[in-house]
């Protein structure tokens, strides 16, 4: 495989199998990922899956997502047709059930069938599997993982649960696997009589039996129990997920918008790639402000509209309306410029200090509408391709 | 409206990137300003309160962030401590520490202990009367519900304990309209609009806290009035532009091509606007929070946004 730096998003995802979107939420990194791949399959060809999260419900409809479930299918090429696009590929799209995911994980991992029932229906399961150690990052690493190793896609780009921290699900796959190997499950599995002779666990379960009661930490103790019976499966796989985004076939794309909060996400984002030796392919800069709104000259002229009103609205004449109206709309506009103006350049500025950047960055416009149909993604990846 | 900060306990949850802190910080500031003492409690623990108030960073210990006005982080385990220091008295409280990591490890694990912890330190601080209202921070709209609904989940899953005994006194609190509210803030965007309708219908069914009030946050001006908007087309015709630019002495394309763009953003934005008026309760309140032109953040911003909170408040 060739190692050149890619110095577009296109080379970016001719060189790479995966693509992981990230970025804090209500970014677009949804959309980004949509469109890279819409894209992708458009003008390089090949089998091109997007597996989402959380889409948008129109943006899911435009993929022909309806419902849930792990079912990858397939974009017609008459979407692309209708979307005046040739499509040389083909687009799939998939969304992450994180329910459906675990109980397959588990079916999986358990030893026997007889274990994974007992699982399935412990009472502890869909709560547990629903918040601990970021389960919904680590399903959605495994699933791409799973999707990577059957091997019928040529790219995957996948986009990020939206999480509290914008890193976990780099951490999911270790954790899970710490977790299985970690000394409080051994404790916590340990049986009842046992517990309260050994020196480490005693003083934990005379708290925790006053807090908890001992029948909720009996449950607990039980559902672990069975748990842990998957240990070796899942280690191994979480071990395997780990490096997969490590590979160098793997890269990550970083999709932000230039507000203060999430424009430092993106870049604490960036620096951990880094430091942790995961491959940063890109920055997407999105919704940025129009250029024009920078420009000093345009700025002058916005305020001698606003001073000069009266007569500019008299000399326009009385056929656009009514003098009065006119001034008043010329007022506005050149009001408007400046308060987006204000915001434009503070966008610039942000952008200016964005100190850690890959040697890529595309840059998104503000669309006017919402992108929520292929000719609006195709649209979008247009401009994050070159 | 105005009934808002007579509330006890106000959580404030939204969909990442809403301006959720900003609003919170932003009530907190407000109530103070109208002689409450008033807690704000940052639950995700990222940090970001201290900058919306341009303070040192937040802990567990509240910090006096302004006149009557505290601020501090959640921290389960500093909160775990806490609450075995007040009601076990273990002799053993020299090894809390490493009992704590332990406990924090289940915690993660065990459905609702660590938002137990969470929800009870701020119902605490209520029932104490140590604040006349306690602002949250709370999860985004994402998980919230389970932050919400923790009491009911223990009360379902442990029979007995002292972590039982607890819930009622706290559900007392958080079922009480006069005392405990939720606001969702939202912007008018697909996606923050669709949470926000999907959470006040789940609020409604899975928990017992009341929908205070929603915030419609970075609200676009509306550019024209009546008439405007043919005048606006009319001069944004090519040879009327050229005329103006004339006329003004330099080119005046960028200021029509603004007003487009201000007229466009605007009108999809009150697109997702009627969608969420059309679909929550009538009688739920919004609130509506302009967009800040401005270049400040940080207190300054606060302060913006608290007085326009003011205004819809109805001060």
């Amino acid at each position: 495989m060739a190692s050149r730096t890619a110095s577009t998003i296109a080379q970016l995802l001719a060189d790479k199998q995966v693509v992981i979107s990230c970025g804090s939420g209500g970014v677009g990194k949804t959309t980004a990922a949509a469109a890279m791949a819409a894209t992708a399959a458009a003008r390089q060809g090949g089998k091109v899956l997007v597996l989402t999260v959380d889409p948008a419900k129109r943006l899911a409809n435009a993929l022909g997502l309806e419902g849930f479930g792990n079912v990858e299918k397939q974009v017609p090429a008459s979407a692309f047709a209708a979307a005046g696009v040739k499509v040389k590929g083909e687009l799939w799209a998939a969304m992450l059930d994180t329910k459906e995911s675990w109980d397959a994980l588990v079916r999986r991992h358990a030893p026997d069938p007889h274990t994974a029932q007992a699982i399935l229906d412990n009472k502890l399961y869909d709560n547990i599997t629903g918040r601990f150690v970021q389960s919904h990052e680590y399903i959605a690493m495994e699933r791409l993982y799973e999707l990577h190793s059957e091997g019928r896609y040529d790219l995957i780009v996948v986009d990020t649960p939206p999480t509290r921290n914008a890193l976990d699900f780099l951490e999911a796959p270790q954790r899970m696997a710490d977790f299985f190997s970690s000394r409080f499950l051994r404790i916590l599995t340990a049986p009842y009589r046992s517990r309260l002779v050994n020196f480490a666990s005693k003083p934990f379960y005379t708290v925790a039996d006053r807090i908890l009661g001992t029948e909720f930490l009996e449950d607990i103790a039980e559902f672990f129990g069975l748990f842990q019976s998957m240990a070796p499966g899942f280690v191994e796989r979480a071990e395997a997920v780990t490096r997969l985004l490590h590979d160098r076939r793997t890269t990550f794309v970083v999709v932000s918008t230039l507000e203060a909060a999430p424009l430092h996400e993106a870049e604490f984002f960036i620096d951990v790639l880094s430091r942790k030796s995961f491959h940063l392919g890109a920055v997407v800069l999105n919704k940025v402000l129009p250029s024009y709104l920078l420009d000093q000259q345009a700025a002058d002229v916005a305020r001698r509209i606003e001073t000069q009103a009266g007569e500019l609205a008299a000399k326009l004449g009385p056929d656009i309306g009514d003098p009065a109206l006119v001034r008043r709309v010329l007022v506005e506009i050149a009001e408007s410029f400046l308060r987006f103006q204000t915001v434009a350049r503070r966008e610039a500025e942000q952008r200016a200090a964005l100190a850690v950047a890959p040697e890529v960055v595309a840059t998104v416009p503000y669309f006017e509408v919402d992108v929520y149909d292929l000719a609006g993604l195709l649209r979008l990846g247009e401009i994050i391709w070159s | 409206m105005t009934d808002l900060l007579d509330r006890k306990l106000v959580f404030v949850t939204g969909k990442g990137g809403v301006g959720k802190t900003t609003l919170a910080a932003a009530l907190g500031l407000l109530a103070a300003q109208h002689g409450k003492k008033t807690l704000v409690c940052e639950v995700d623990a990222k940090g970001d309160l201290a900058h919306f108030y341009d303070c040192g960073p937040t802990r567990f210990q509240p910090r006096q962030v302004q006149a009557r006005l505290s601020a501090m982080s959640m921290d389960t385990e500093e909160s775990l401590k806490e609450y075995l220091a007040l009601n076990l008295k273990l002799p053993m409280m020299a090894k809390i520490g490493p009992l704590a990591r332990i406990f924090e490890f289940v915690a993660t694990a065990a459905p609702g202990v660590k938002e137990i912890l969470t929800v009870g330190k701020l119902a605490y601080e209520v029932r104490e009367r140590n604040y006349d209202l306690v602002v949250v921070d709370a999860s985004p709209t994402g998980h919230i519900i389970g932050q919400l609904a923790a009491p009911e989940a223990i009360n379902e899953l442990v029979k007995v304990g002292l972590v039982r005994n607890q819930t009622g006194w706290m559900l007392d609190i958080l079922s009480d309209p006069a005392r405990t509210g939720l606001l969702i803030v939202t912007t008018p965007e697909e996606m923050p609009v669709n949470e926000t309708i999907e959470l006040a219908a789940r609020v409604e069914k899975d928990t017992s806290v009341h929908l205070a009030g929603i915030v419609v946050n970075r609200v676009l001006p509306e550019l024209f009035g009546r008439g405007e908007e043919e005048v606006f087309d009319r001069l944004a015709e090519p040879d009327k532009v050229a005329e103006l630019s004339q006329d003004v002495g330099g080119d005046a394309t960028p200021i029509v091509e603004a007003a487009r763009l201000a007229v466009t953003l605007r009108r999809t934005r009150a697109e997702h606007l009627e969608r969420l008026r059309r679909q929550i309760d009538r009688r739920t309140p919004m609130l509506y929070v302009p967009y800040l032109f401005t270049k400040s953040d940080g207190l300054a911003a606060t302060t913006q946004v608290a007085e326009a909170l003011s205004a819809e408040l109805g001060f």
